[in-house]
């Protein structure tokens, strides 16, 4: 069987619908948090998709305030991402901020670092705003890498095929916390939500048009 | 097969949540998308801003961009390449070619980049490996393997293959599976496994090759040289083992669409997402 190539663009957003987009989030804007590990630009290049102002936070730029809702995206070890937090005083701060009421939005290592501890690195406490730690894929080839299908655990919430790249995934210890669940040789906990609270396991950013809808809808509720 | 000693590769089934990946792979010179047949002859086949998203809209799972330009002001444009396919692409891409140091590694990241291919200078300078995924987590490190078969196995009775570096130019000496063990204890997340004697054959990828390092390594073989139709996908999914396959020719002719292509294998019952 052969097909010939299909015209060039074809669907998806319209010219029009990118303006409304871009309209809607304008007045929106995210403290993105970025220690210089290399990790953010194909977060902040989506957020460009999306029409989200931001500015970086942390490392060499300046420190959060709590005045603007907090994105930590991004790839990485959680030992090393907590000793990098910890290197200006981020590891206190963000669960100050975030108790107080400051929304967070946190993907992959973002994620990881809500709960009191990892498997990855014994001894280094996380932030501790999720009750539950963080533990190690013992199926299949670790790091999984590839598309999975997510199953929503909270009404209103859309199910669909996500991106994924981790060795571990979190084990919140209250499972009403649990807004998405996934199957990778085991049941696993793919996002949690819990008041201003939304983190993802997967990448939204890397996971195409339905990725791009979650990532948006999570940040709809911050305007 | 001239080899039978490896362990049977663990199967994929159904309800384990795994799909394999379809990657449509952009050689880009000069920022220009090219397919060379043997890494020679090349050709120009399009804008690869335009290439990746149609790939993304056809239902590409990643994609692979190399960048084969020869010049400082190729490697500029490369970088412009990347910035402009982060900001239009919402699905993960990885950027190899003339990457020789962290710095190199840090401008492809910061550009948009979701993951870094490095091939020669890895050869020449293993710790390059390890500096990025202390860096940047061994999930942005992938090593890329250009292999080939040897006539006659040197060391043992197994096949062997040799490990080519500038482009399929030179014979590095070593030998592909010991190098891709060594790269994996270093910190490389996924290996690229290119079939030197297969690649732009189209007469299926090299089965016994990938099966060596899909059954010998912890970490996702990408399964590359010799993509033909649904069936050569389907092989080295199932008797291979590979995690993903990488593609260019078959896509860029407009042979299959990606979509097509991932329709004819998920009816074979592999796991693939649609």
């Amino acid at each position: 069987m052969t097909s010939s190539p299909p015209p060039l663009p074809s669907e998806g957003i319209t010219d029009s619908e990118k303006e409304k987009s871009s309209a809607k989030f304008s007045k929106l804007a995210l403290d993105v948090i970025d220690y210089g590990a290399g990790n953010v630009g194909s977060a902040l290049r989506s957020l460009e998709r999306i029409g989200v102002q931001y500015r970086l936070v942390g490392g060499d730029h300046p420190m959060p305030t709590g005045d603007r809702p907090i994105l930590f995206p991004g790839v990485g070890a959680f030992g090393a991402s907590m000793a990098q937090l910890k290197v200006r005083g981020l590891n206190t701060r963000i669960p100050d901020m975030v108790k107080r009421g400051t929304p967070y939005v946190g993907i992959c290592i973002g994620m990881q670092v809500l709960f009191d501890f990892s498997e990855e690195a014994p001894g280094v406490p996380g932030l501790g705003l999720l009750p539950g730690k963080v533990v190690k894929f013992t199926e299949g080839k670790v790091p999984q890498i590839g598309w999975n299908r997510i199953e929503a655990k909270q009404a209103d919430w859309p199910e669909g095929h996500v991106y994924f790249v981790n060795s571990y995934y979190p084990s919140p210890t209250h499972t009403e916390h649990s807004l998405y669940e996934a199957v990778y040789y085991q049941p696993f906990t793919a996002a949690v939500r819990s008041a201003n609270i939304t983190a993802f396991q997967f990448h939204p950013e890397k996971s195409g048009p339905f990725g791009q809808s979650l990532l948006e809808k999570s940040l709809e509720e911050l305007l | 097969m001239a080899s039978t000693q490896e362990a049977p590769v663990k199967k994929n089934p159904a309800g384990t949540g795994f799909s394999h990946r379809i990657i449509p792979c952009l050689d880009v010179a000069d920022g220009r998308t090219v397919k060379g047949v043997k890494f020679t002859s090349l050709r120009d086949v399009g804008d690869p801003v335009e290439l990746a998203i149609r790939y993304q809209e056809q239902g590409a799972d990643e994609l692979m961009f190399l960048d084969i330009s020869a010049s400082v002001e190729g490697r500029k444009t490369m970088l412009d390449v990347v910035r402009q396919v982060a900001r239009e692409l919402s699905i993960p891409f990885s950027v190899g070619g003339g990457i020789s140091q962290i710095e190199d590694v840090m401008r492809l990241l910061e550009a948009g980049a979701d993951k870094v291919s490095v091939n020669t200078a890895a050869v020449k300078r293993p710790e390059l490996i390890r500096e990025i995924a202390e860096a940047c987590g061994s999930q942005c490190c992938v090593l890329a393997i250009d292999a080939r078969r040897r006539t006659e196995p040197i060391q043992t009775q197994y096949t062997e293959w040799a490990v080519l570096t500038h482009g399929g130019r030179q014979d590095s000496g070593l030998e592909a599976f010991a190098w891709g063990e060594e790269a994996v204890k270093l910190g490389a997340g996924e290996i690229l496994l290119t079939s030197w004697d297969q690649d732009g054959t189209r007469a299926g990828f090299d089965l016994e090759l990938t099966r060596r390092f899909a059954s010998g390594l912890p970490v996702p073989v990408i399964a590359s040289g010799g993509a033909d139709g649904p069936q050569s996908f389907i092989d080295v999914f199932t008797s291979g083992g590979a995690d993903a396959a990488l593609a260019a020719s078959i896509f860029h002719d407009g042979h299959w669409t990606v979509r097509d292509l991932k329709e004819e294998i998920a009816k074979s019952g592999v796991s693939i997402r649609l």
